[in-house]
């Protein structure tokens, strides 16, 4: 990794040193993996109660066009294959930019926001992002947003803490998207998150991020929360981490994000295809696809971990798939991992094996989400 | 008690030798959310692997310190790995052994010398 006097800090960095984090280098940034609480409890917290997590990392970028949004979600709709067109204003959609080959190239959340379009990008992706949007959004300028911090607050209590001081995130539903005057300035919030809990993120000018954050952990229901839990929270909620479980050599139809492709970019639908890679796409889900992501719980207690090789049998054969994310899941109390398998292997209770030092462990292919998601639609 | 540079303490206990890792340690590998032990009655040499360990972050081993044979497992570690964080020097110590070449353990660090080890 790199130097750490090379590394990027977020406008709650002080912050993090003072509540006595341990930093590590992600993505460029100098990130909190754990809080003094450890990330099993961290994690545990989160879905008991409410966790504030820094995503100040994540790119925020706005589009806009002599046209609108109407003219944005046009162009993005060139990069996208979702149906952005028909997103209603101040609602927000999970989207991903693919390639030629059909694979992705970043995830990503796309808002309607009225009169312009607001996205928000992977932090390792996110100059990537912004070069093909300049590059292939012709009348769109993209401006990306770099006076702002990102917060998510997450869980249960999420709700009552951030109602407490606006009270009008209370009615907003998962994937509603605001512009709320606050103490601290305008917040650009939305009822979403990555943890498979209810919650919100929300953008704050970056001298008002600290005071919003403290005013949150001032809450006795909010602890703050690293990188790792974050990980395990998004892992058992069955999320892919970008660069992990999608990337360039993986299609949305094998990532099983096909949900995300509403049917009007789809074969047969006013506008489908025109997005790169479509042609693989929309026939990989008329037809299927060779392989599938799946959630896979292995026996035992020992992690199946990121990179294990998966088998077809207990003995012998070549490797069938990898595992793409692997984790205790301290929610599901056992060891939770995802990863490829054969479309024949990919049914729910199927048996593969993982290899784990060596030796060969049962792994039985389970249902994603691990954990129930809780969010208030 | 005796301390080894990977974090291992040793304690002699009569002929036997009781093997856990040091709260330092406990403290860097996180939450142990798994433990694997040997059989007991293995005949181990100084640097085999005997224990594996996960923990949020990763996978680690625990090495033997010394030549001997492996006498005693805590089998309570195994369902509650968690322990490795509670009580590292106490409860959750991971081996016995029955040293070959006793004299091996005064190799190690007494507890002055690990404490200015890890600084």
């Amino acid at each position: 990794m790199s130097d750490a006097s090379d590394l990027n800090v977020t406008p709650l960095g002080a912050l993090h040193h003072e509540l006595g984090a341990r930093m590590v280098p992600f993505a460029g940034y100098e990130m909190p993996v754990q809080y003094p609480l450890g990330v099993l409890k961290e994690h545990l917290h989160c879905r008991a109660r409410a966790g504030l997590f820094d995503v100040s990392h994540m790119g925020q970028v706005i589009l806009r066009a002599p046209g609108g949004y109407a003219e944005v979600a046009r162009a993005m709709e060139a990069l996208v294959p979702v149906d952005l067109a028909g997103l209603g204003e101040m609602r927000q959609r999970y989207g991903f930019f693919t390639d030629d080959t059909g694979g992705i190239l970043d995830d990503l959340m796309l808002a309607n926001r009225g009169d312009h379009m607001f996205v928000v990008v992977n932090a390792a992706c996110k100059a990537g992002d912004i070069a093909h949007m300049r590059a292939h959004l012709p009348g769109v300028e993209v401006a990306e947003i770099t006076d702002r911090a990102l917060l998510a607050l997450q869980g249960p209590a999420a709700e009552g803490v951030l109602a407490a001081m606006l009270p009008g995130v209370a009615g907003m539903r998962f994937m509603d998207v605001a512009m709320l005057p606050s103490d601290h300035g305008e917040l650009w919030i939305s009822r979403s998150g990555y943890t498979g809990e209810d919650g919100y993120e929300i953008s704050v000018a970056e001298d008002r991020a600290g005071a919003l954050a403290r005013a949150l952990l001032a809450h006795e229901d909010v602890e703050p929360i690293g990188l790792g839990a974050r990980d395990s929270l998004r892992l058992e909620a069955g999320l892919c981490l970008y660069g992990h479980d999608i990337d360039t050599t993986t299609s949305p139809v094998e990532a099983r994000l096909g949900w995300a492709i509403q049917k009007v970019r789809r074969a047969g639908g006013d506008r489908a295809g025109g997005f790169p890679g479509a042609d693989r796409i929309l026939t990989e889900l008329a037809d299927g696809a060779p392989r599938a992501r799946v959630g896979l719980r292995p026996e035992g207690r020992a992690p199946m971990r990121e990179g294990t090789a998966l088998f077809a049998a207990a003995e012998g054969g070549e490797a069938v798939g990898h595992v793409t994310s692997g984790a205790f899941g301290p929610t599901v109390q056992a060891p939770v991992s995802m990863g490829y398998v054969p479309r024949a292997l990919a049914g729910t209770g199927t048996t593969v094996w993982g290899e784990v030092r060596g030796r060969r462990m049962a792994a039985t292919v389970t249902a994603l989400p691990f954990t129930p998601a809780n969010f208030k639609r | 008690m005796k301390f080894t540079e990977e974090h291992e303490w040793l304690r002699a206990e009569g002929d036997t030798v009781t093997v856990g890792i040091t709260g330092h340690a406990a403290e860097q590998l996180g939450d142990v959310v798994f433990v694997e032990l040997p059989e007991v009655g293995t005949t181990v040499a100084r640097d085999d692997e005997v224990v594996v360990i996960e923990s949020v972050k990763a996978a680690s081993d625990i090495r033997a310190p010394i030549d001997g044979e492996i006498v005693e497992v805590n089998e309570a570690l195994v369902d509650a790995p968690g322990k490795v964080n509670e009580d590292p020097l106490g409860d959750a110590w991971f081996f016995r052994m029955k040293p070959s070449e006793p004299g091996q353990m005064d190799e190690y660090m007494d507890e002055a010398a690990y404490n200015d080890f890890i600084g």
